[in-house]
C-alpha cells in the first residue's frame, strides 16, 4: 500500500537532511502513528507520501504508483485516491458545510447528481447533517476539523493522511476526533497519523512509528507514544 | 469540471479584482484602438496607391522664358523642341508602354492654375506664359516611368521630367510614419497590458491560494485549476478589445465617413467594410495577449 525505501530527503540550506535513509512499509488497513520531537521528520515523510515533494534518492510507492517517477500531470489524479486533514482544517471560510465537501468534488469534476448523494451521506457520518449549511466560523474547532474529515473521505479514499489532526482541539474534542478516524480505519481505510498527543497514542495502541533526526527509532506494532518525547 | 461551476468561480474572481479588471479593460481597449487605427491606415495606404498610381501622369515640363538658366539656356521651347518630343513620345520604342498623352499649353495651363489655386493670392500675380508648356503621359504601367524620365531629361528645351507619383510617396511616406507611430504607440501599451494581465491573475490566485491549496490536495488536474484564472484575464481583454472594435468602427462611421469623406469628395476613403476587416484581427490580438499572458503568470504562480 505504501513503501518507502531507503529515503532521504535534504532541503536547501540545511546540512543534516530531513529524513536519513528511511524504510518503512504499511499495509492496507493498517492504522499508523507518526510521532517524534518537530523537526524529526514526520511531516517531510507525509509530504513525500502527498507527492508534494519527490526524495534525493530512494523510492516512494503509494498504491502503486512509483511517486520519484510520477509525471507532474498525473500527480492530481494520484492524490484524487488520498484524503489529507490537517492541524488548521482548512475550510474556506466563505462557503458553508456542505458547500466546503461538495467544492472538493466539483473542482475533480464529479456530477451533481453523484455530488448531491454523497454530501448529505459523509455528513451523516461524521454527525453533522444539522449543520450542513452553517459557515466554518460558526462551527466549533472540533466540528471544523469534522468538516475537513469529511472533505478528506467524500471520494472514498484507500489512504487517509492526517498531519496533527487534534493539533488545535482540547482533549475530549480530540477523542471524538479520534473516535471518527478509528471508525473510519475500520471501515477499510489505511490511515496514516502524524501527532504529538501522548494520551491519544498511549490509549489507542496501534502501530508506531517514531522519527527522530530523520532516523526511524522504533516500529512497535501496538505501542504507545514513548518514554523519551 | 463542469463549465457552470468553473463560469462561478470566474465571474467571483473578476468581481474581486473589479478595480484591476477594469484597468485591463481599459488598457487592452486603448492599445487595441491604435493597433486598429494603424491597420486602418495601411488600408487606406493601400487604397489611395491603387487609386492615385493609376492616375498618376508624367509631366514633361517644357522651357519658359522663366525657366532656370542652368537647364534652359535658351529660354522658351520652341516649335522644333515640341516637335521633338512629340515624334519621340509617337516612336516605336516608347508606344508600347503610353497609352495617351497630351499637350498643355500656356493658356490651358493658366486655367488650371486659376482653378486649383481659385481664392488664392497667388493666381492673381502668375501670368499664363510663367507657367510650363506641358506634355502629359499616362503609361500603360505607372511602375515604368523611369523609360520617360530617361528619354527626356537632359533634351534641349525640356525643363523637367516629373513623375506625379513622387509627389503622393511624400503623402503616403506621412501617413507610413503616422501608422509606425501608432503602432510603436501601441506595442508599448500592449507590453503594459500584458504585464498588467499577469499582475491581475497573480493577485487573483494569490486572493484564492485557500482555494487553490485544496484544489491541488485534493486532485483537481493543473488544467482545471489554471483555466478559471486564464479565463478571467481572456474575459476582460475579450471586453476591451469589443470596445477597441467598436471605438474603430465608430472612427471610420463618423470621422472618416462622415467627416473627411464629405470635405475630400474626390478621395476613396477605408469604409465600414474595411473596418470590418480589422475587427478580427482586434479580438484574436486581444483573447490570444491575454491567454498568454494569464496562462504564464498562473503557470509561474501554481508549481504543483
Amino acid at each position: 500500500m505504501i513503501s518507502v525505501q531507503n529515503v532521504t530527503k535534504k532541503y536547501r540550506g540545511t546540512p543534516r537532511p530531513a529524513l536519513d535513509q528511511v524504510s518503512l512499509e504499511i499495509e492496507k488497513g493498517d492504522f499508523v502513528f507518526l510521532v517524534g520531537a518537530s523537526g524529526s521528520g514526520k511531516s517531510s515523510l507525509m509530504r513525500l507520501m502527498l507527492r508534494e515533494d519527490v526524495p534525493n534518492s530512494g523510492s516512494v510507492h503509494v498504491l502503486g504508483e512509483n511517486l520519484v517517477g510520477l509525471p507532474a500531470r498525473r500527480v492530481p489524479f494520484f492524490r484524487r485516491k488520498l484524503g489529507v486533514v490537517f492541524q488548521d482544517f482548512r475550510l474556506l471560510p466563505n462557503k458553508t458545510v456542505a458547500q466546503n465537501v461538495a467544492f472538493s468534488l466539483e473542482v475533480i469534476g464529479k456530477s451533481q447528481g453523484f455530488i448531491q448523494e454523497a454530501v448529505p451521506d459523509v455528513l451523516g457520518l461524521v454527525g453533522l447533517s444539522e449543520k450542513a449549511d452553517r459557515l466554518p466560523s460558526e462551527l466549533s474547532g472540533g466540528e471544523q476539523q469534522r468538516v475537513a474529515l469529511a472533505r478528506a473521505i467524500v471520494n472514498k479514499p484507500a489512504i487517509l493522511l492526517a498531519d496533527e489532526p487534534t493539533g488545535n482541539l482540547d482533549p475530549t474534542t480530540s477523542e471524538g476526533i479520534m473516535a471518527l478516524i478509528n471508525s473510519i480505519n475500520l471501515a477499510g481505510t489505511t490511515v496514516v497519523m502524524a501527532t504529538h498527543d501522548r494520551s491519544i497514542v498511549d490509549k489507542m495502541q496501534r502501530r508506531v512509528v517514531e522519527l527522530s533526526q530523520g532516523q526511524i527509532i522504533r516500529d512497535q506494532v501496538a505501542g504507545g507514544y514513548g518514554a523519551r518525547a | 469540471m463542469r463549465f457552470g461551476f468553473m463560469f462561478s468561480e470566474v465571474g467571483q474572481g473578476l468581481r474581486r479584482n473589479i478595480a484591476m479588471v477594469v484597468s485591463i479593460i481599459l488598457v487592452t481597449f486603448i492599445s487595441l484602438t491604435f493597433v486598429g487605427t494603424a491597420s486602418l491606415l495601411q488600408l487606406q495606404i493601400g487604397q489611395m496607391k491603387n487609386y492615385w498610381y493609376d492616375r498618376a501622369q508624367v509631366a514633361i515640363y517644357l522651357c519658359t522664358d522663366v525657366s532656370p538658366e542652368a537647364t534652359c539656356p535658351r529660354g522658351e521651347a520652341s516649335d522644333d523642341v515640341k516637335a521633338q518630343v512629340q515624334e519621340r513620345l509617337d516612336s516605336a520604342t516608347l508606344t508600347p508602354f503610353i497609352d495617351e498623352y497630351y499637350f498643355e499649353d500656356h493658356d490651358q495651363a493658366f486655367a488650371n492654375f486659376q482653378e486649383q489655386f481659385a481664392g488664392n493670392a497667388v493666381a492673381q500675380y502668375v501670368k499664363a506664359e510663367q507657367l510650363n508648356e506641358t506634355y502629359w503621359v499616362n503609361l500603360f504601367d505607372p511602375n515604368q516611368s523611369q523609360i520617360i524620365t530617361e528619354s527626356f531629361t537632359g533634351l534641349s528645351g525640356v525643363e523637367e521630367v516629373r513623375d506625379q507619383r513622387s509627389y503622393l510617396d511624400q503623402i503616403f511616406n506621412i501617413l507610413n510614419i503616422a501608422s509606425l507611430a501608432a503602432v510603436s504607440i501601441a506595442s508599448l501599451m500592449l507590453v503594459s497590458s500584458v504585464l498588467l494581465i499577469s499582475t491581475t491573475i497573480r493577485l487573483s490566485a494569490f486572493s484564492r491560494r485557500r482555494e487553490l491549496g485544496i484544489m491541488r490536495l485534493v486532485g483537481a488536474s493543473n488544467f482545471s485549476i489554471q483555466l478559471p484564472f486564464i479565463l478571467e484575464g481572456v474575459v476582460a481583454a475579450l471586453l476591451g478589445s469589443l470596445l477597441a472594435a467598436g471605438a474603430v468602427l465608430g472612427l471610420v462611421q463618423f470621422f472618416v465617413q462622415g467627416f473627411l469623406a464629405e470635405r475630400l469628395p474626390f478621395t476613396s476613403f477605408v469604409s465600414l467594410s474595411d473596418g470590418m476587416l480589422v475587427v478580427p484581427l482586434l479580438i484574436a490580438a486581444g483573447v490570444v495577449l491575454a491567454a498568454v499572458a494569464s496562462g504564464l503568470a498562473i503557470r509561474r504562480y501554481l508549481k504543483i
